[in-house]
């Protein structure tokens, strides 16, 4: 991982790429990459759609080697959804596979001239870029199954499907699991729509002949993994529950706590919260012939996935996510587990991101174009911004956009990105990541749900405003820094919990590239990468005003609880005094 | 007192996911737990009325019991 691949998409005469050292960005890896080559090298101001926006894709530190859940990658850009900086983070197999190859990053730059589509490929022999427009408005499942007969079943994708092409402000960033289904997003803020303005379709990527990376401590390493997996599996939620139930198990756990925005967030509890819930939805994968456990990326051992089978016993869609259940399920109030599948593999296959387009499509039932609880007007809507008609486009542009057009005034958002499934009024943590995060409204980014529902790593009230701001600090730095490993967030659950499996990941760092990091050095990255990205949003113009919930948090309160968002703005403005 | 009570995850194998029962006026989450054989180790997330409680909070008539095994996701 000692290289960076750089492709001129605007040169004269067609892309024209070039390969460099990894020069001042040595040592750095996952978010850490993306962020610092967005902030050094893109123009705060620029048209996110434009020449001057990068998109830049990054394995972590640890991706390509032995160590488990190393498989997280990074995509970053200027986001056509917020404005701001983006990092959009992806399971799958890509990581492993571009670092095995030896690249720390991908970065696509410049505006085409034509339009013309392209393909990457990569492998041990070099890259090669091939104007493709057989592929214009594929899908994602369909060009894969494409990749695969062109180029054999040993690559790994990373592709836009139709709705990056249209540029669209939810549109992802595709990544292919271990059996090849694109089913695996870099979901957030829009980066599909800037590999779309890149022009480019797909990177096919094949490390046939590449072995894993070699650590510095080979021993150390290996010594190192095994207490890492030990202390994965022997935490009850690493061990146990997620490879049981999945992400999903939380839609009970939000619901019993009344956190659960359902119909737009007008309320905080479903009452068809049962029929959506992580262990309906297991219990009926199991009894048509899937299964709720399955690894999205070879070195997974949480193995959180799962596979959704339709009533016939065929593939309809990996296992919804959380977030997906709730933004297609509660919010819009659907309450079918079919239905929401069908949803998570019509976002999969057009490439878009679940939680914009369930919110968007919550918002447009808000302003009565079709009814909530109507899942087969919700599927005609994807479809809709599938083929792209007006109304599609409109959808497609977010839930920000949707709420303007349909005159909507509750319009859940921050940074004009949608909030994902938990009520930052019910769980006033959350809200203060929600208000204070440079990616706009995202759990991920400082995950309080943690603390706050799920008594790990401590307690903190949910109800009170008291102690959020601190919970919410330390999460956004911690996260920052395991987004830069390549590992899986989901591996905060153990090492929050159990100070020798966090000690195990340090030694896996530390053996593999001859460091001597420290806890306070992690944490050191993680406010580097914070302030990096801080400092771009500034300079893009960002103020301590879009640090801010929509105003109705502050004004409506939320039942069963009847509270309002509550911690004060002079608190939110001191998260980053540290 | 009537308590509604409501098992989630693996705590509803070999038991039930939601049921009413009569407890003895006093009675804590922690006496529940034990009539269901549930450690409180096990009890990771305890809700009563949609708040937080603990095996020592005392239970009412009418109250609705939510008992979590650890979990995570997001
Ligand atoms: S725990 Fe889940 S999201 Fe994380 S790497 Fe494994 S399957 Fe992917």
């Amino acid at each position: 991982m000692d290289k960076i691949l750089r492709i001129d998409m605007g040169a004269a005469g067609g892309p024209k790429m070039q390969v460099e050292s990894l020069g001042e960005y040595a040592g750095l890896g996952g978010r850490a990459m993306t962020s610092s080559v967005v902030a050094k090298e893109v123009p705060p101001f620029c048209h996110p759609l434009g020449g001057e926006n990068k998109l830049v894709i990054a394995p972590g530190l640890l991706s390509g080697t032995g160590a488990a859940m190393s498989g997280r990658l990074s995509v970053g850009c200027k986001s056509p959804l917020t404005g701001g900086i983006k990092e959009a983070n992806s399971g799958g197999q890509p990581a492993q596979v571009l670092a095995r190859l030896g690249y720390g990053a991908i970065i696509l730059e410049g505006k085409p001239q034509g339009d013309d589509l392209y393909k990457v490929i990569i492998n041990k022999d070099g890259v090669k870029i091939e104007a493709d427009n057989s592929l214009k408005m594929m899908t994602n499942y369909d060009l894969v199954v494409r990749m695969k007969a062109e180029y054999g079943d040993k690559i790994a994708c990373i592709s836009i499907g139709p709705a990056g092409e249209m540029k669209m402000q939810s549109a992802s960033v595709a990544c292919t699991d271990p059996e090849l289904r694109p089913s695996r997003h870099a979901g957030r803020g829009g980066v599909g729509a800037v590999m779309g303005a890149k022009g480019v379709k797909v990177i096919v990527l094949d490390d046939t002949g590449c072995k894993a990376r070699q650590p510095k401590d080979l021993q150390k390493f290996r010594e190192a993994n095994k207490k890492f997996v030990e202390g994965l599996s022997r935490h009850p939620v690493t061990g146990q529950a997620l490879p049981a139930y999945g992400t999903n198990v939380l839609t009970n756990i939000l619901n019993e706590a009344g956190a659960y925005p359902t119909n737009n967030f007008k309320t905080g509890q479903f009452a068809g919260a049962g029929k959506i819930s992580g262990e309906t939805i297991a219990e009926l994968e199991t009894k048509r012939g899937a299964g709720p456990t399955h690894a999205c990326h070879r070195g997974c051992v949480i193995r959180c996935s799962g596979i959704y089978n339709d009533k016939d016993g065929n593939f309809l869609s990996k296992q919804p996510e959380y977030e997906t259940v709730w933004a297609h399920g509660g919010h819009c109030g659907i309450d079918d587990p079919d239905a929401i599948a069908m949803l998570d593999f019509l976002d999969d296959t057009y490439g878009l991101d679940t939680i914009e387009t369930g919110v968007a499509i919550g918002v447009a039932m808000q302003a009565g174009v079709v009814k909530y609880g109507d899942a087969q007007a919700a599927i005609n809507l994807v479809k809709e911004i599938g083929k792209g008609t007006p109304l599609g486009r409109i959808l497609g542009s977010g839930a920000a956009v949707t709420g303007k057009v349909f005159g909507v005034e509750k319009v859940p958002v921050v940074k004009g990105q949608a909030m994902p499934a938990y009520d930052p009024r019910a769980v006033q943590g959350i809200g203060v990541t929600y208000a204070t995060s440079p990616m706009g409204a995202d759990h991920t980014a400082g995950y309080s749900i943690a603390t706050n529902i799920l008594k790990s790593g401590g307690f903190v009230d949910p109800l009170k405003p008291e102690g959020q701001v601190a919970l919410s600090r330390n999460l956004q730095v911690a996260t920052a820094a395991i987004d830069s490993t390549g590992m899986c967030l989901f591996i905060a659950f153990a090492i929050l919990d159990q100070p020798d499996t966090f000690q195990s990941l340090l030694d896996l760092l530390n053996s593999f590239y001859g460091l001597e990091l420290t806890a306070d050095s992690v944490t050191e990255l993680g406010k580097k990468v914070l302030k990096t990205e801080r400092d771009f949003n500034k300079r893009a113009g960002f103020t301590k005003e879009d640090d801010r919930l929509p105003r109705f948090f502050y004004t409506d309160p939320v039942l069963p609880h009847n509270i309002k968002f509550m911690v004060k703005d002079e608190e939110l403005d001191s998260l980053f005094d540290w | 007192m009537k308590v509604t009570v409501k098992l989630f995850a693996s705590l509803r194998k070999d038991r039930f996911a939601v049921d009413d029962f009569d407890y003895q006026e006093g009675a804590t989450v922690g006496h529940i737990l034990a009539s269901l054989n549930i450690s409180e180790e096990e009890a990771a997330i305890i809700f009563i009325n949609a708040r937080h409680g603990e095996p020592d909070s005392p239970l009412k008539e009418g109250d609705l019991l939510a008992i979590f095994p650890p979990v995570g996701g997001g």
